[in-house]
């Protein structure tokens, strides 16, 4: 973005003040107008209803449904009871998706583009043909690589039309995964929060911010007694507590601390201190989140156990996947590099770097922006990813399975809307705990440099 | 600019002189609009009711909404964010009996067709088990058009002698023979994608619980917890051991699946008799000959059956052109039209039997005599609220294979979806 | 206001009619659509052809000289600055056996990228008897069996229209507001400027299952249920975000001295719009062209909710080829292949272009 952006800026400011007519300021109102009411009702207007029947029990397809507020229930369920099985591998699935998908896309698409930007003889053709899965819809694209992906054709069977074996691997048909169990998520989840909070208490002391790692040793300490007192005295039936109880008395004193918590945070982005209050922040959102699903002893009506992972099916729509969008990649790296002037590169090998650490060690940092872009443009694919799977797979196989299609098959197969719209939010979280930060910081850098 | 508008003008102009008005000759006018997922192989039967509706009733403009894909899941999606809309179609299929009562007439979206049945003397044309299966809150709600049988084993008459073995009786017999399929290296059991396994189970479930104990699942009588519901779900998985489930089956389709039989790489099919349809008109085979059939391992006498049904929705525009196409449906010849060309038997009694094929006889046959229950995986018996998520158990099943496992999430699905409540 | 500027609203709330036209067609639907078609081309001809013509006559014509340009928008200008050429000749440095390698490193991924293309125009052209064969994928067809084509283009053929006249005229809605989005949120500051922004863009990330049943009504409420003139709008409104987020970040790069300059000349609004920023837009158009374009001729799930039997565009009949289970497959492929020409022609005629617009817009942040 540089500084030409940032002079743009405060210029804009300037010449409003003076050489601007009001009628014009009028008219660039009056253009924006239209496309702020449509978005208006058309983002925010349906993702208000859809919030709040997420809170409702809506089912059924009454003319006029009853739909009764029950709160955060049906996003409990999700989290805790057998309602949300499907929905909880659905989110493991995503996330490894997501990962895989991610590196694919910008490693296969960075070495098409250096390779590309050799002055290679037919470039036009090659970028084309890298480019060309881009334009095909998921639906074309999946019925054609479910087909190609079969363990009794397609790929495997490529090997045999040069006389070679075929072969036998299972691709979308393989269910076996590297798990974890669901049951191990919360405490998981409770480390992990420790140790970023140990890692922020560290980074306190040493820059002797007493106060500062006194507020971060609190959370710590309040999260082990926690867990120690209810751990203590868990057992599966032990539902039923008194008015007061004891137990609770670590909850109460640190929902009051989260409290601060928050208000330390909020203290610190308007302070302009985004990295701290990130830092201080995830673990926060992570404990919430850990909160909201029961805390210890969550996951009462869990039927038996839930074995998640990485299931080697994933690879089946990976592949397809990145076949399909790492041409994106490599057409905005392909001009991400072709935009760094040679000057940089020549300074580079003069001093002795050879053509590939100029890549990995001139180019791909300068790249960086273009890399973040790029992967929140595909991370929202891959986190909303839906027709890719449905053509693959249709709709309830469970190892390759996302939370898009099973919106799709709460809302309109069981008729379960409220249920549906719940998920339909979490995707809505999901993609927004993405794309919010990367919002702020990229217009927030605009402004700043 | 003006070279424009003056095109904008003509256009109008063009536009008003088009929009003369019509005059209904006599009878009906107007339009209908009829939705279904039938296309591909099953869409000359729907396109053929409709011709002959569009003979009789030339001044309707008959339009045929199809969606599809997804297993029918599209078209779900279409038509109820349509009801939902205030948009109903004159017309729409809908799967007999819990898919229709579960969703639509609980919902008070459907009205009573008992004066149609009634009016057309259909009350004795139609067996009283289909009649159940339309019927709730004193109401008949639905025009049934087909029956299939669920509940249908497939194989090649000839590749069973090359191997020397017979069409299993039970699920035992079945597994009995089972290694000696897979010594000569072929796939005892064809399977394919997650709705056909869900098919395959239903027979798996009949056989192995009995009629009384089926049909006591979807009261709620029994308990899916029950001992033998677990044994009838490890034995499920054993039969599924001698099937391709862990190789190719989630990616193949049910064609596909019968596929493999008639090429030889497997030996037995459990699918539904549209799979007759398919081998005989697509692939060409003579019924008896080029593909032979039993009842489903343990369900001989039993007939699980589906149908499709047309019903007449509240608030349409076309009201009475939609209660002329539910008398077409209903009526014998358009039944006769129908069913042949799709590859199912008449819901009625009284339809002609020679203008169907040697399967379809004998599945009339059936029909006629047999025991009749509702299928699961097609929306007979259960509530599409426990139908949808028992895709869901059926996968915990093949990710886990313990009974139990399955038998509880299945519970925890019928408790909510309210069966037997 | 100039001249220009009344052409290109004249021609959107032209467009605009052609909609209503097409919408009260009465009792011939095939005549009023195919008037309110002829009467949409021309109309998106009138507003696309000035447009390509001009740019791609004048390349770059207003006040400063391109030069200027250079440093900020180093790819965005169709004329291709020495540093551009010069990158070209960088790779000498390669030896023989890496240029080699290079080159076998290519066209082994070229191949590997084109075998799904190779396997559905194959089996576009085999036999319904040959074309189920799972082992028999990699053959080629032993008769070319151009039937399916004729029964796919029969089937697809009348939904053609639609498709066009849906995807031209969202594509060239949600470009122009767009466009006039970006150069008001880029140069003018109006109070909230900074929070609208990220809220619009925010649309860009919704998952469209969950919303679709307020969709549907909201569209049926404003009585346009069942009618291509309802999707149009649900793919503008939809489109806008993106085509927004990259118009603006396109501009921000424009410096503001040129339209300093052009105000000082009594240039106005529109008018700075008009002589400065629109004839620089061109690989801006075609980022934003080839997105929405090839977003919204794909598009199924709107597709299929919002129309009706004669609105629908041929997403909707390509699933039906591929319906009912199909197991003719040499049918569904050669409906693909049919499908996916028209984007193919797009990519092909706009490529070029396309790598340039991508780096001076969507991917700044």
């Amino acid at each position: 973005m540089g500084m030409s952006a940032s002079r743009s800026e405060s210029r804009v400011v300037q010449f409003g003040s003076r050489i601007v007519a009001s009628r014009d300021r009028l008219y660039a109102f009056l253009v924006i107008l239209p496309s702020i009411i449509l978005l208006a009702i058309f983002v925010y207007g349906f993702i208000g209803q859809t919030f709040w029947w997420s809170l409702t029990d809506w089912s059924g397809l009454e003319a006029h449904a009853e739909k009764n507020y029950i709160g955060l229930d049906n996003y409990k369920m999700l989290f805790s009871d057998f309602g949300g099985f499907r929905f909880r591998q659905e989110l493991v699935n995503t996330f490894f998706f997501t990962l895989f998908f991610l590196t694919g896309c910008l490693v296969v698409g960075f070495l098409l583009a250096v390779a590309l930007d050799q002055n290679v003889k037919g470039e036009g053709l090659f970028r084309t043909i890298f480019l060309f899965p881009f334009a095909l819809s998921f639906a074309v694209t999946g019925t054609t690589w479910r087909w190609l992906l079969n363990p009794k054709g397609g790929v495997n069977v490529l090997p045999e039309v040069f006389g070679l074996k075929a072969w036998h691997y299972k691709w979308l048909n393989d269910r076996s995964a590297y798990t974890f169990n669901w049951h191990e998520l919360p405490p998981l989840v409770v480390i992990a929060a420790i140790v970023i909070l140990l890692f922020v208490l560290i980074r306190y002391i040493r820059r002797r911010k007493y106060l500062a790692a006194i507020y971060a040793s609190i959370p710590i300490t309040l999260v082990l007694m926690w867990m120690l007192s209810d751990w203590l005295t868990w057992d599966i039936n032990h539902k039923e507590h008194g008015l007061f109880d004891w137990q609770n008395v670590p909850q109460y004193v640190s929902a009051i601390f989260l409290v601060g918590f928050l208000i330390y945070v909020i203290h610190l982005l308007r302070g302009g201190r985004r990295r701290t209050a990130l830092l201080v922040g995830i673990p926060m959102v992570l404990f919430l989140g850990w909160y909201a699903t029961g805390g210890p002893g969550g996951f009462p009506n869990v039927a038996y156990d839930e074995p998640y992972g990485f299931n080697l099916a994933l690879i089946g729509v990976l592949v397809p996947a990145v076949w399909q969008l790492s041409g994106y990649t490599m057409a905005i790296y392909l001009a991400g590099i072709r935009g760094i002037p040679e000057e940089l590169r020549e300074a580079a090998r003069v001093d002795g770097c050879t053509e590939w650490q100029v890549y990995t060690r001139i180019i791909l940092p300068m790249l960086r922006p273009i890399t973040l872009s790029a992967a929140i443009v595909l991370g929202h694919i891959s986190l909303k990813i839906f027709d890719l799977i449905f053509a693959m797979v249709g709709t309830d196989y469970l190892p390759v399975s996302v939370p898009g299609v099973q919106v799709y098959v709460t809302m309109f197969r069981s008729n379960k809307f409220a249920v549906g719209s719940a998920i339909a939010m979490m995707l809505l979280i999901m993609v927004a705990s993405v794309i919010i930060p990367y919002l702020a910081t990229s217009l927030q850098s605009e402004h700043e440099v | 600019m003006s070279k424009r508008l003056v095109t904008l003008a003509i256009a109008a102009v063009l536009v008003l002189v088009t929009v003369a008005p019509t005059f209904a000759q006599d009878g009906l006018s107007g339009e209908l609009e009829i939705f279904s997922w039938w296309a591909g192989d099953e869409g000359p039967a729907l396109e053929a009711l409709i011709a002959k509706y569009n003979e009789m009733y030339p001044d309707v403009t008959v339009e045929n909404a199809t969606v599809t894909g997804g297993s029918g899941v599209n078209a779900r999606a279409v038509l109820k964010t349509r009801m939902l809309g205030g948009d109903p179609p004159d017309a729409f299929q809908v799967h007999a009996g819990q898919e229709l009562i579960g969703t639509w007439v609980v919902a008070e979206r459907m009205e009573d067709l008992t004066f149609l049945y009634e009016e057309e003397g259909w009350m004795d044309k139609f067996p009283q088990g289909l009649l159940d299966l339309l019927s709730a809150d004193g109401g008949i709600w639905s025009v049934p058009v087909n029956i299939h049988r669920s509940n249908v084993m497939w194989y090649v008459p000839a590749k069973l002698e090359e191997l020397g073995i017979e069409a299993p009786a039970t699920w035992d017999d079945f597994l009995a023979v089972c290694p000696t399929i897979q010594e000569a290296g072929l796939v005892p059991l064809a399977v394919a994608e997650n709705w056909t396994v869900n098919h395959l189970w239903e027979s798996v479930a009949l056989a192995e619980l009995g009629v009384d104990g089926w049909n006591s699942l979807w009261t709620g009588e029994k308990a899916w917890t029950d001992d033998d519901v677990v044994a009838m779900w490890d034995k499920f998985g054993q039969i599924l051991d001698c099937s391709n489930i862990d190789v190719d089956a989630a990616t193949l389709s049910w064609q596909q699946a019968t596929d493999m039989v008639i090429n030889g790489d497997a030996v037995f099919n459990v699918m539904g008799d549209w799979a007759a349809g398919y081998m005989a008109t697509t692939l060409g085979l003579e019924p008896g000959v080029g593909f032979g059939w039993a009842a489903a391992p343990g369900t001989a006498g039993v007939f699980m059956m589906l149908s499709d049904s047309f019903g007449l929705p509240k608030d349409i525009k076309n009201r009475d052109n939609s209660l002329a196409w539910l008398k077409l449906l209903g009526s014998q010849e358009g039944q006769d039209i129908f069913n042949p060309l799709k590859g199912s038997i008449a819901g009625r009694l009284d339809s002609d039997l020679s203008l169907y094929n040697a399967y379809l006889q004998s599945a009339a046959a059936d029909w006629q005599s047999n025991v009749v229950v509702g299928s699961l995986a097609h929306g007979a018996v259960a509530p599409e609220s426990f139908s949808s998520e028992f895709g869901t158990v059926m996968e915990i099943f093949l990710g886990s294979r313990s009974g139990i496992a399955a038998a509880n999430a299945s519970q925890a699905i019928a408790n909510q979806a309210g069966i037997g409540k | 206001m100039t001249v220009a500027t009344w052409i290109i609203f004249g021609a959107l709330i032209g467009s605009l009619g052609t909609y209503l036209l097409y919408e009260h067609r009465g009792y011939e639907p095939d005549r009023g659509a195919l008037i309110g078609g002829l009467v949409g081309a021309v109309g998106n001809l009138i507003v696309l052809i000035p447009l390509w013509g001009y740019i791609l006559l004048k390349g770059v014509p207003f006040g400063q000289p391109a030069t200027k340009l250079v440093p900020v928008t180093v790819s965005a200008i169709p004329v291709e600055p020495t540093q551009y050429a010069r990158a070209r000749q960088r790779s000498r440095l390669l030896k023989h056996s890496g240029r080699f390698a290079l080159y076998a490193f290519l066209i082994i991924l070229a191949i590997v990228y084109l075998l799904p293309v190779y396997t559905v125009v194959t089996t576009s052209l085999k036999t319904p008897q040959e074309a189920g064969q799972l082992k028999q994928v990699w053959d080629l067809p032993s008769e070319l069996h151009w039937k399916s084509y004729k029964t796919a283009f029969d089937e697809l053929g009348p939904k053609l229209r639609n498709s066009f006249l849906l995807t031209i005229n969202a594509t060239v809605l949600s470009a122009l507001m767009g466009s006039m989005n970006g150069y008001v949120l880029a140069k003018w500051r109006f109070p909230g400027a900074n929070i609208v922004f990220p809220l619009m863009l925010f649309g860009m990330f919704i998952p469209y299952q969950s919303i679709l049943i307020p969709l549907f009504q909201f569209i049926q409420d404003i009585d346009l249920g069942g009618s291509l003139t309802g999707l149009v709008i649900a793919h503008v409104v939809y489109g806008l975000p993106i085509t927004t987020l990259i118009f603006r970040n396109y501009y921000t790069e424009v410096p503001t001295e040129m339209i300093e300059a052009g105000l000082i000349d009594g240039a106005g609004f529109f008018g700075v719009y008009r002589w400065i920023l629109f004839p620089l837009s061109l690989p801006g158009f075609v980022v934003v062209i080839i997105w929405q374009f090839t977003q919204i001729w794909n598009e199924f799930l709107f597709a299929v909710t919002l129309t009706n039997e004669n609105s629908q565009p041929i997403t909707v009949a390509l699933a039906l080829l591929a319906g009912g289970e199909a197991v003719k497959w040499n049918l569904p492929m050669a409906g693909a292949v049919l499908a996916a020409l028209p984007t193919l022609l797009v990519y092909i005629i706009l490529g070029r272009y396309f790598i340039r617009g991508l780096l001076a817009g969507s991917v700044k942040g």
